[in-house]
């Protein structure tokens, strides 16, 4: 082979005692740093909690107080003393809404972390576990997935009637057979991992393999699912409370305050009293959902995906 | 170019000029990938990247098509691509260019096909859909390539899914794929680095015959010399994004004059000479510290307890104190599968594993700690073999508490000496694993095998992943740390050199069978196995003009093998 003429031989210009190291991996992905929309979600999320936690203390009147009682009319209009306006019993709005985050928010964040807690148990023991005990896992939690959440939930609070721990064990039973899903699926990746093999091949019990092993890589993922889910546990828990068989009345909660507060759209001289729940109920949903979609887009939307 | 003349390929085909791409950053300065880096490919012409992972190879092959990775932008310079500047076009305008006059071939054929989808199909898509071919046209230009490049059933093949080809053929319908459209350039992503080198020698030979015949011009990505040896007219090497030195291959290959060259030269281990290798005292007599004892074992459980598939037969395997047994074969041969029968993850169906003299359960659950602790595993892929979420003093601390139990400053201590053992600084014990580099992961992947003070380690691949040098380097070290530990490896490769260079004991393993046994140099010296033939044969030289020779005398083997 002769050299082709048109090609030089070139040798850029070098110093004898420089030692050529290993070249550096890519550089290491950079902290999670929120963009606007981020922030945006992290803004109105945390204003909702700070009116969940504080809501009742802050409110201009009680839960159930009239601010008018010497002019009762249903769903007047926003002026001085109502902000909001009053629903259909002559109720501050603004007062029940206030009253109604600290319920909606703290049922379904219990009804979240239940669900959570039965899901990863089970999730990630039947990814250490042996085939057989996943596979009898895997097919009560299918049976379990295969009923509609709404049905299903109607069903047992008709039966054992509405209360507040009632919605709580409700919902999170029902969502934890998703939860369930997902832990196992996240474990199961992770148990294929050689450090994982590595660490059997030591003579690691299975605790330890749970706790170090598996837990440290599967939390991020799942905490990032815990904000989605819990957006569908609100939307759940609003949608019992709308057909009547969430939060009882006179209690506040915004989904049956969307409820009973319905004729408002049709003859209210105010539609306010509908709007006002529902819109809270939309923007924390959003809200969270932005910083989900924000994390799962910083961790190459990999986590958006698996869900 | 004059107007006046009919448009022509001009000899020119692709030109970088100083050439800078830069990783884009938040709030700091773009950081340089590659700086300023100038070269020239001309029509009917082979130009070599190489350099280690890192070096920018890839980066600055995929601008011959005027993409970056994601993350990256075009800074300056040129890339030209028969005389028009692609650096920063959008992909609208790229994509008349692209399947035609630039064509691209990855790393992975499998990852590159479309699984559903008929072969032919796949392969005539970049003309037809570019409408600069009929589709007969194409049809007619593929069964041309498929028949140059040597595949089986020329006429048929097309009509197959990906997966009813195996892998080398699948490489080279990638090359059909590219060269459908007739393009002017094609870029070649370390193509045969996945292959078994029986197979590498095949498409390499496909590969150069097709890029002649069609004079294209082409730009092959690769790290490894002796590949490049064979099919390139030019090499530029390139460290951290710069080219160290350029020239034609004889002068590259036989008159380095870069340090840089020179010691990636000196990287590559020949395959040592019969005769020169270790001499190995035979059978002493000694109790092996790990035997095999005919052991069948393979996947999936039949009524009668053996395996439904079976990937491991009959095998007899000794592992003396402080000695290295080299396992060899190709992908599919049961190497891995050894070393997991060995380490009890895989309980043996029939046969058993010994250690000292001493009978081991087959399942690792019912071995004892100290059993456990006398053979540790290295695993090939030092990425997922250490957790991203623990530090590296844990990652090395935890066998020492668990066997030892060893706590606070003395277990703090004997990290960094375990450290310090594999030449890495103490510094690294508070990092995570994806702080370091490959090489620095494979050392304290390897350092978390020494801290149960094993008898036997075994190493799977533990250099497959890793570049010529870096490689190189942990040879080094294993080499060094047997000697200072007496520890004893079993050491399994697709490569024979490496595998030679230092084991005392070589296995040769062919669809699950051991083919040949023996001392390294009693393997090494004929007369050989057919297969261990066919194996020597084609590890590749770094010398112009092997894969002829390599091709002459193998089809000449066959010649004589049809003849008896």
């Amino acid at each position: 082979m002769s050299a082709p003429v048109h090609h030089p031989h070139v040798v850029a210009p070098f110093d004898e005692n420089v030692s050529f190291d290993e070249l550096p991996d890519a550089p290491p992905s950079q902290a999670y740093r929120p963009t606007l929309t981020g922030w945006i979600g992290i803004i109105i999320t945390c204003f909702w909690l700070f009116i969940a936690v504080f809501g009742s203390f802050l409110a201009p009147y009680g839960e159930n107080a009239l601010p008018f009682p010497d002019d009762y009319a249903e769903f007047q209009s926003p002026k001085e003393g109502a902000s909001l306006g009053t629903d259909v019993e002559d109720r501050d709005v603004l007062s029940r809404v206030m009253y109604g985050a600290g319920r909606t928010i703290g049922i379904s964040f219990a009804a979240t972390l239940l669900a959570y807690f039965v899901g990863v148990v089970l999730g990630i023991g039947a990814a250490v576990s042996g085939p057989r005990v996943d596979m009898v896992m895997s097919r009560i939690n299918d049976a379990f997935l295969s009923l509609p959440t709404i049905m299903l939930g109607l069903v047992v609070v008709a039966a054992v009637g509405s209360s507040i721990p009632v919605l709580i064990l409700t919902a999170g039973m029902i969502y934890a057979s998703v939860v369930f899903r997902l832990s196992r699926a996240i474990g199961m990746e992770i148990m294929v991992m050689d450090y994982v093999e590595a660490a059997k091949v030591r003579g690691e019990g299975r605790w330890w393999i749970i706790t170090r092993e598996i837990w440290p890589n599967a939390r991020m993922p799942l905490i990032t699912d815990f904000g989605l889910r819990l957006i569908y546990v609100i939307l759940f828990i609003s949608s019992l409370s709308f057909l009547g068989l969430g939060v009882q009345p006179p209690q506040a909660d915004w989904g049956s305050m969307v409820r009973e507060n319905l004729g408002a759209l049709q003859y209210g001289e105010s539609q306010l009293a509908v709007i006002a729940p529902a819109v809270a109920i939309a923007t924390l949903t959003v809200s969270i959902n932005l910083i989900v979609d924000d994390v799962s887009a910083h961790g190459g939307g990999k986590l958006s995906k698996r869900m | 170019m004059d107007a006046q003349t009919p448009r022509e390929t001009p000899d020119v085909i692709f030109e970088t000029k100083d050439l800078v791409i830069s990783a884009v950053r938040e709030n700091e300065p773009d950081l340089p990938i590659v700086k300023g880096v100038s070269f020239q490919v001309h029509k009917g012409e082979v130009v070599a990247l190489i350099g280690e992972s890192g070096s920018g190879k890839t980066t600055i092959s995929l601008s011959a098509l005027g993409y970056c990775k994601p993350g990256l932008e075009f800074s300056s310079g040129e890339a030209n691509l028969l005389g028009r500047n692609i650096a920063g076009l959008s992909t609208d305008e790229l994509r008349p260019s692209r399947g035609i006059n630039v064509a691209y071939l990855a790393q992975s054929a499998a990852a590159t096909f479309n699984p559903s989808i008929r072969i032919n199909e796949q392969v005539t898509e970049a003309p037809v859909l570019h409408g600069t071919k009929s589709q007969d046209e194409a049809n007619a230009k593929a069964l041309e390539l498929y028949g140059a490049l040597d595949l089986p059933d020329p006429d048929t093949i097309g009509e197959r899914y990906p997966h009813q080809v195996s892998g080398g053929q699948l490489q080279r319908l990638m090359a059909a794929m590219a060269l459908c459209g007739d393009p002017d350039l094609l870029v070649l992503d370390e193509p045969t680095t996945a292959l078994d080198v029986t197979t590498q020698i095949e498409v390499l030979k496909a590969f150069k015959k097709v890029i002649k015949d069609e004079g294209a011009a082409a730009i092959y990505v690769t790290h490894d010399l002796a590949v490049v040896a064979q099919i390139a007219d030019y090499i530029v090497v390139l460290y951290s994004g710069e080219v160290k030195e350029a020239g034609p291959t004889d002068v590259i290959i036989n008159n380095p004059k870069h340090p840089y060259t020179k010691r990636l030269m000196a990287a590559i281990k020949p395959l040592p000479e019969p005769g020169l290798g270790e001499a190995t005292a035979a059978d002493t007599g000694e109790t092996p510290t790990l035997e095999v004892r005919n052991a069948d074992a393979g996947y999936g459980q039949r009524a009668d307890g053996q395996p439904i598939v079976k990937v491991l037969k009959d095998i007899n395997v000794r592992v003396e104190h402080g000695k290295t047994v080299g396992v060899i074969g190709e992908s599919g041969s049961g190497k891995s599968t050894l070393a997991r029968v060995m380490a009890g993850l895989l309980p043996a169906s029939t046969g058993e594993v010994f250690m000292n003299g001493e009978l081991l359960p087959a399942d690792l659950t019912k071995r004892t700690k100290d059993q456990l602790r006398k053979i540790q595993f290295v695993y090939q892929m030092a990425d997922t073999a250490l957790n991203p979420r623990q530090r590296i003093k844990d990652i090395l601390g935890r066998p020492l508490s668990f066997y030892f139990g060893m706590s606070g400053s003395k277990r703090r201590s004997r990290v960094l000496e375990l450290l310090d053992m594999v030449e890495l600084p103490s510094q690294f014990a508070d990092r995570y694993p994806h702080e370091l580099s490959g090489g620095q992961k494979q050392r304290v992947n390897l350092a978390r095998a020494l801290a149960a003070e094993p008898e036997v380690v075994l190493c799977d691949e533990v250099t497959s992943a890793l570049d010529t040098i870096v490689g190189a380097n942990v040879i080094d070290l294993l080499t060094r740390l047997q000697k200072d530990t007496g520890v004893a490896y079993v050491f399994i490769s697709h490569d024979l050199s490496t595998v030679a260079s230092f084991a005392d004991e070589i296995v040769v393993l062919y669809q699950g069978e051991i083919v040949e046994q023996g001392p390294t140099d009693m393997v090494l010296s004929p007369p050989h196995q057919p297969y261990t033939d066919l194996l020597i044969s084609s590890v590749p030289e770094t010398r112009i003009g092997w894969l002829e020779e390599a091709i002459a005398a193998r089809h000449e083997r066959n010649l004589r093998s049809a003849d008896n």
